[in-house]
């Protein structure tokens, strides 16, 4: 019998993570293209998971805890729903062991 | 609404052609190809602004292992006594997981553990910071905490300088390097990049695992200085990509790399895979009991020489990441060899078009490239991202090796050993490869690694 591996709760794991919370939001999506896409990559696939689907099809985001990685903007394959940028400058995630 | 910024909708900015400019050149990003061009700039005497988004060097930075320093020997010939290194890799071991099998290559050489060393394993908020001071003490200024918005281009095309996230944030150079990254939005606005590029990038995650470093040393059978680098083909819940463990001081990063087309598709997170490659039996006892001290993510540019952009543009150069200078190619992983090398062509291409005031000579930037390990490595190896990243070699040939592997050395008498034909036959036909193809994937394999 192989032992289950107990892992982190997720906000643990993101409590692990520095982030210098700017006050701009540097994603912004277009959550009506949102709700005809099928796929909606964008949710499982951000490693900070900060995509949600919401009850009527569309996504709630958050930008505070971003990794500013990109993967979302590239995922989407909802007609450019997803907005991206970098945080300003300064502010946003900082990896101390990356 | 989205501010006039840097992103994959930007623009450049057209402006007035400017009679003077505020530097000779301008860097944009302090990773390792930034601070390399920066550093031979300044050195060559050109006044340079080195341009970094995060609050210092390597805070946006994540890698997957290890800095190998050959061209580092070029550029800060005593740099091995004075990089911030964690550990020396003096054991690299090669892994193919397959349900609860594994099998690894594990090569180990004490001739690594001593100068001149072959890699190193590094956090890059140190290295980065290091070599970024490197750059600073030649002349070049660093600009932290500052992102470039846009190019600035004249009505003729010509790249004059930057526009930044600062008041009057507006920089004039005769020249701009993009060192800034895999999502590199300044050669998209350059118009270097041909399309998207989703499908020849990878998303790695990382945990940073705490452990003493006693532990560290028995379980990975080390001592000192010298550490361990483990790469795998497998563990990735079916997605294609791969993972790595590796060694620092006092803490292991454990990670992922996970291809974007096939991670949209698994409908998996990555920190759910990340937990299963951390419960295989062959990574169980090596993560035990480690605390989480950090989790991170970075996207990397895969393809390879195939998916390159054009390196040079009116007034601009591309280095690093942002030119996808990143070597996947199963047995060879490597990344910040090609930045350090990049960058460094790129300030010396950029150095000498500026010494003759002939904006055409960044052509050399090419020229050096090709004349360079960063070009040759990578044509040689253009086939080898496909082949790496192919359903065959990633789904397939890890459960056929371990068949075969399994076989041999199962013990079934009385009932007679199979020979190793018959095993062969037997493991490619469980895992749904024809022996033509094997042979034709051998062939593409020795042309590119051979």
């Amino acid at each position: 019998m192989t032992q289950r591996y107990a892992d982190l709760a997720f906000d643990d794991r993101m409590a692990r993570v520095d982030f210098r919370v700017a006050t701009n939001a540097h994603i912004v999506v277009d959550t009506d293209v949102c709700r005809s896409c099928t796929t909606k990559a964008c949710v499982h696939a951000c490693p900070a998971n900060l995509f949600v689907p919401t009850d009527d099809g569309g996504i709630l985001f958050n930008y505070e805890q971003c990794f500013e990685c990109g993967t979302c903007y590239l995922v989407c394959d909802g007609g450019n729903a997803i907005s991206w940028s970098y945080p300003d400058g300064g502010q946003g995630v900082v990896f101390r062991h990356g | 609404m989205m501010r006039d910024r840097a992103g994959p909708s930007g623009a450049a900015v057209t402006v007035e052609p400017p009679a003077t400019t505020d530097f000779d050149a301008i860097v944009v990003g302090a990773g390792p190809a930034g601070s390399a061009a920066a550093l031979e700039l300044a050195r060559a005497g050109h006044s340079v602004a080195l341009l970094e988004r995060g609050p210092f060097p390597g805070s946006k930075n994540v890698y997957g292992g290890v800095v190998y320093g050959r061209v580092l020997d070029e550029l800060i010939p005593d740099w091995f006594e004075r990089a911030p290194v964690q550990r020396w890799i003096t054991r690299r071991q090669t892994m193919l997981l397959s349900d609860e099998r594994s099998l690894t290559v594990d090569f180990r050489s004490q001739n690594w553990g001593s100068a001149p060393y072959n890699g190193a394993t590094t956090y890059r908020a140190e290295f980065d910071s290091w070599l970024a001071d490197h750059a600073q003490q030649a002349g070049a200024v660093l600009v932290p905490s500052t992102v470039v918005t846009s190019l600035l281009r004249t009505s003729g095309g010509r790249v004059v300088g930057v526009r930044t996230d600062r008041e009057q944030g507006d920089l004039t150079a005769r020249v701009v390097i993009a060192c800034d990254g895999v999502n590199s939005f300044l050669a998209k606005q350059a118009g270097l990049y041909p399309g998207e590029h989703a499908e020849h990038t990878t998303l790695g995650v990382k945990e940073t695992l705490a452990l003493p470093k006693e532990t560290i040393d028995e379980r990975f059978g080390v001592s000192g200085s010298d550490g361990v680098d483990i790469e795998i083909l497998g563990g990735t819940g079916g997605v294609p990509g791969g993972g790595f463990v590796y060694t620092n001081h006092d803490t292991l990063s454990v990670g992922l790399v996970l291809g974007l087309p096939g991670l949209a598709k698994a409908g998996l997170r990555p920190e759910e895979i990340l937990a299963e490659l951390k419960r295989h039996p062959s990574i169980r006892p090596l993560v035990r009991g480690a605390e989480l001290v950090e989790y991170s993510a970075h996207l990397i540019p895969e393809g390879g020489y195939r998916t390159m952009p054009r390196l040079v543009g009116d007034g601009l150069l591309v280095a690093g990441d942002a030119a996808a200078m990143c070597l996947a190619a199963g047995i060879w992983l490597e990344g910040v060899n090609f930045a350090l090398g990049s960058g460094m062509y790129a300030g010396r291409a950029a150095a000498r078009a500026l010494a003759a005031d002939d904006p055409k000579r960044l052509r050399e930037y090419r020229t050096l490239l090709a004349d360079s390990f960063v070009l040759a490595d990578h044509r040689k190896l253009r086939n080898a991202p496909a082949l790496v990243l192919s359903d065959r070699v990633q789904q397939r040939y890890p459960g056929l090796v371990c068949d075969l592997v399994e076989g041999m050395f199962t013990v079934e008498n009385p009932a007679p050993k199979p020979g190793l034909r018959r095993l062969l036959r037997r493991s490619a036909k469980r895992n749904g490869v024809g022996l033509h193809q094997l042979a034709r994937d051998a062939l593409t394999g020795l042309r590119s690694f051979g």
